[in-house]
Formats: structure tokens, C-alpha cells, sequence
């Protein structure tokens, strides 16, 4: 029996109730957002739940959205995958400005090891429980978040690269 | 990135001070890389050792991170695949693609046939060359030299046919958003036809000096053996994986750009030592001549692109004669066209492994976050546990067996 996304749903809300939500077909993969409290344990309840089964972690990456409010300033993003079905699925955790801190996986994927400090060294991300949270690509004397978006990427004076000049409002950097 | 300069108060000096060995004599620490002739690239290694046996090892990465991501964000989508190649540049190809059908999957936009199978022709020619080096090299860590002098012409031999491609041979840029920049010349599939007749011959005779080769069989065999288990915990995937056991390819569990069209086995192995990864790449080099034939019977006629003008370059000399060639022409090269809302995960099967491209946009003309997902940055973690109890030999020989590429793991 293929494993539906609708099982998935109503299992998670059995079990979570409100602390997951936004289920939604994204494109080709399942998403949903689960609470920053919650996530350890709606990963843990993916993972080892034998009917779901998501038992490879495919990647982990943090987002930056410095427009949101206080409390959605970051993202943690998981992507699992249950090979035995073939079904793929995200999730999303949301995390404060201030303070974004995360439970760490690495108890139950030991790939995350290296993603949770990649996600740290490149946005300061804290994930509570890591065994060796250091930086991993840039040097450990460096004080930014690199990949935050108020970080410049280039020569600040450099206008045409700018979205307002192509009747646009987004403005990235 | 840190370390470099062993600190009084390591980890490791602290176990040397407390472990004394029966026979009096102490541990060491080797500082391996970063810059070493043995290792293909930039990777550091502190061991900790006993004698020649490793007791421990602290890999140090980053040394040539360049920041991809972050430039992303600052590109518009067509200028971000020159980023690709330079990751596994093994198989650039294969990178340029798989960033143009992510693109494709945002703008939903269906790609023609003959496109499709010319691009899974180009990833297999790709898969083979990325093969081709790891499994040469691995025999010129063995000392088997003669080997890798005897196949690597052939990579030439498919860079030549990149060039006629696309011009380029090892960072290809290759394609665009929806198809090809050209059709592919007649030079290109004569090249080809020669690469399938010479290839195959002296591939075999390569498999031939390493698979029942006494020496080789010593050295690889039951050297970083990873179990099925600990593989999937450690996020292995691509021939790596699959020979610890598990029949895992992307191309079967997600069919993309037609590969449902072909037929293919997907090799697996049993211990997943390095034996093992070395003979399911060779076996996987035969499945991929297998699925370019086919390809290459079973080509279609018809456009090469999808006719998508908001965001496929027109040709040049319309550009220059004709009003509307020009517009699209211009609005496409200021990244100036439009861009749905979305959040994709693309995976494709990699030379080494799953890569995946995982995009958020927000309308604008570049990508809101883009995250690659490395095959060989998730699976490196697996090579200190893999070492740990080998000789310094071994290490070289499990670490070109893993293929593990420095561009690709530091992004």
C-alpha cells in the first residue's frame, strides 16, 4: 500500500495536534511546518514509526527571511525520504531573530553532524545537543553569518545589480 | 577550517600524554594534507596513530569553499549554472543539467524529446569520464599505474566530444533553460560513434588487470567495509552506497529527462569495502554505454529546445533583424523575466551520488535561497569512522575509492 500523504497528515495531527501545520502538496514533495519545541520529536515519530518510515535524512539547510516577523527571522528546512515507498517530504521549522536555536538531530542521523554546522557557521543557528558545533567551510576566526541576508555579498556601491532598476521591489541585498 | 597548527591542548596531545603502550612506546599524531600528492585535492587530515595503524582522525574541510551559494543569490538563474560545473567538475555535465531542469520544473516547462535524450546521453558520457577518473586513480593508489594511462586517453576523448558540443571541455556550461544552445554537430555523434567502439574494448581490459589481480584484491579487499546500515545514517548514496547493498539510484526512483525510457540494471555490491565500490562503478560504466546506444537508437528528431521564449536566448542574427528577438533577447540577459513562487527540490543521480538543488524564490530575478545538496560533503563524514583501525595506506586507498571531490564538498 503506497503511503499517502492524507496518512501522514492525519498521523501528525493526532499525535501533534497544533504544533504542526500548513500541510500542503509543494509541487512534487509533501511539506509542512512543525514548531521549533515539536521538531525533534515530529522527526524522531517520522523516522521511527514503522508505517512512515522516513528513514533517510536527504538534507538540511537553514533560509535567512529577514522580513518576517520576530519569530519566523530564520528556517531550518529537512528533507526526508522513505526509499521502501518512494516518497519524499519536507519540513519546515521556524525560528527566532534573536535567539534562532534548534534541537539538534545528530542522535538520529549522524549526516546531520556536518550539515547542523554548516547551517551554524553560515547562519548562526544554534543547535542545542551538537557534539562539536564549530565552523566547518569558513575560518574560525570569523565573527559574521555569512549567508545572512544583511551580509553584502559584493562592493556595496554597485548599482546594476539592483532589482530597482528592472521595475522591481524585492531588494536583495 | 582550523587546526592547522596543532594546539598544545588538542584532544589528541591529551591522549598521547595519558596512553603509554605496554612496550613503552607512544602515539603520534600525522598531520595528512592539506596539500598532499596522495590525496587529489585539498583535504586535511589529523591522525592520531599508533605505529602505522590509525586510532583516530579529525578531517578539516573548507579550504576551498568559494561561496556559491551566496553568489546565487546574487544571479540570475541562466548565470548560476557556471556555478554547477565548477562543483563536480568530474561531471560538470551532469550539474549543468540537473540546475536546467530544476529551473524547468519551477517554470514548468516540458522539454522536447530529442533534448531529453541528448541530455541523458551527455550525463552518461559524464558518469562514464567520473568513473573512469576514480576508479584509475584508485589503481594508481595501489600502485597499478599502467591502468589509469591506459583509459584516461578516453577522457579526452569525451571532452572532445563536449567541445563540439558546446565548446568548452572541462567546465562545460553546458545547455540552456528548456533544451540546447544548439543542435549537436555531425563531427559530435561521429566522435561518438568512434568513443563506442574503442571505449568498451579498453575498458574491458582494464577490469581485466584489476578485478582478479592478486595485489589489488589484497589491498582493497575488507579495507573501510561500511555496513547498509551505518551507510543510510551516514547519508551515503550513489555507488557508494550501493556497494554496502542497497539498490538506491535516483535515476529509477525518480525518473527524470526520460530515463524511464531505458533499460538499465543498477549494480550493487555486498560489504561495500572498496573492492566492492570499485566494481560496481565498472559495472555501472557498462549500464551507461548501455543507455547511450539506446539512446542514441531510439533519437528523435525535432527541436532541441522548448519553445519558451521569455527565457531561451533567440538566435543572433535575429536578434539583429527582427524587433521581438531583440526585446526577449535583452529582457533574458538583465535576468529580467518572469518567475513563479515556489519551493523546488530537484535530485538527480550525480557522479557520486544524489545532487540535489533546492530553490526558493520569491519573484525576483535571482534565487531567494538556493541550497546544493553534495553528495560527497554528507557522505565524507562516513571516512573517519571507515579508517579508523586501518593502516595509512588504507586511508589513500578508501578516500580515492569514495571519490570524493574537493570542489563539490567545499561548494
Amino acid at each position: 500500500m503506497a503511503l499517502e500523504t492524507a496518512y501522514i497528515q492525519e498521523k501528525m495531527t493526532q499525535k501533534f495536534g497544533n504544533k504542526v501545520l500548513n500541510f500542503s502538496m509543494s509541487r512534487d514533495v509533501f511539506s509542512f511546518e512543525a514548531t521549533s519545541d515539536a521538531i525533534y520529536e515530529v522527526i524522531r515519530t517520522l523516522k521511527t514509526e514503522e508505517d512512515l518510515n522516513f528513514h533517510f535524512l536527504t538534507d538540511l539547510c537553514g533560509v535567512h527571511y529577514p522580513d518576517n516577523d520576530e519569530n519566523h527571522q530564520f528556517a531550518v528546512v529537512y528533507h526526508l525520504h522513505n526509499w521502501v515507498e518512494n516518497v519524499r517530504i519536507r519540513i519546515t521549522t521556524y525560528l527566532n531573530g534573536e535567539n534562532p536555536e534548534v534541537h539538534s538531530m545528530t542522535d538520529l542521523f549522524l549526516c546531520t553532524n556536518w550539515m547542523e554546522r554548516e547551517t551554524f557557521d553560515f547562519y548562526g543557528i544554534n543547535f542545542i545537543g551538537h557534539p562539536q558545533l564549530k565552523r566547518i567551510l569558513n575560518m574560525d576566526e570569523m565573527v559574521s553569518h555569512p549567508m545572512r541576508k544583511e551580509f553584502p555579498m559584493e562592493d556595496s556601491g554597485r548599482t546594476d545589480k539592483d532589482d530597482r532598476f528592472f521595475g522591481r521591489t524585492a531588494q536583495k541585498i | 577550517m582550523s587546526d592547522l597548527l596543532l594546539l598544545p591542548e588538542h584532544r589528541y596531545a591529551k591522549v598521547i600524554e595519558q596512553t603509554r603502550n605496554e612496550d613503552g612506546s607512544e602515539l603520534s599524531i600525522l598531520n595528512l594534507g592539506p596539500t598532499h600528492p596522495a590525496t587529489h585535492g585539498i583535504f586535511q587530515n589529523i591522525l592520531l596513530m599508533d605505529g602505522e595503524k590509525i586510532l583516530d582522525a579529525e578531517p578539516t574541510i573548507g579550504y576551498i569553499h568559494r561561496a556559491f551559494e551566496k553568489i546565487a543569490e546574487n544571479r540570475p538563474f541562466y548565470q548560476v549554472n557556471v556555478l554547477t560545473d565548477r562543483m563536480n567538475y568530474c561531471s560538470s555535465p551532469i550539474n549543468n543539467m540537473a540546475w536546467w531542469m530544476t529551473v524547468e520544473k519551477l517554470l514548468e516547462i516540458e522539454v522536447p524529446k530529442r533534448a531529453q535524450y541528448l541530455r541523458v546521453i551527455v550525463m552518461e558520457l559524464a558518469r562514464i569520464t567520473d568513473h573512469l577518473i576514480c576508479n584509475s586513480i584508485l589503481g594508481v593508489d595501489t600502485g597499478a599505474y599502467t591502468g589509469f594511462l591506459y583509459v584516461f586517453q578516453f577522457r579526452e576523448k569525451v571532452y572532445e566530444i563536449y567541445e563540439e558540443i558546446c565548446g568548452a571541455r572541462l567546465t562545460t556550461n553546458m545547455g540552456r533553460i528548456g533544451g540546447f544552445e544548439r543542435d549537436w554537430s555531425e563531427a559530435a555523434f561521429k566522435k561518438l560513434d568512434t568513443f563506442l567502439t574503442d571505449f568498451p574494448v579498453a575498458w574491458k581490459e582494464f577490469e581485466n588487470l584489476f578485478e582478479r589481480n592478486r595485489i589489488f584484491i589484497d589491498r582493497t579487499v575488507n579495507v573501510g567495509p561500511i555496513t547498509a546500515e551505518k551507510a543510510m545514517q551516514y547519508g551515503l548514496t550513489g555507488p557508494n552506497l550501493r556497494a554496502a547493498g542497497i539498490d538506491y539510484d535516483v535515476r529509477k526512483a525518480q525518473p527524470y529527462s526520460s530515463y524511464e525510457d531505458f533499460e538499465f540494471d543498477v549494480p550493487v555490491g555486498k560489504s561495500g569495502d572498496t573492492y566492492d565500490r570499485f566494481c560496481v562503478r565498472n559495472a555501472e560504466v557498462w549500464e551507461s554505454l548501455s543507455i547511450i546506444k539506446q539512446a542514441l537508437a531510439k533519437l528523435p528528431e525535432g527541436p532541441i529546445h522548448a519553445d519558451v521564449p521569455d527565457y531561451y536566448l533567440p538566435p543572433k542574427e535575429d536578434v539583429y533583424h527582427n524587433m521581438e528577438s531583440l526585446i526577449y533577447h535583452f529582457k533574458i540577459v538583465m535576468g529580467e523575466v518572469p518567475v513563479p513562487v515556489a519551493e523546488i527540490y530537484h535530485p538527480v543521480e550525480g557522479g557520486n551520488g544524489e545532487l540535489g538543488f533546492y530553490l526558493i524564490t520569491d519573484g525576483s530575478r535571482t534565487p531567494y535561497r538556493l541550497h546544493f545538496r553534495r553528495p560527497c560533503f554528507i557522505y565524507y563524514q562516513a571516512y573517519t569512522e571507515m579508517i579508523k583501525g586501518g593502516m595509512l595506506s588504507d586511508a589513500i586507498v578508501i578516500l580515492s575509492s569514495l571519490n570524493v571531490i574537493a570542489g563539490e564538498l567545499d561548494a
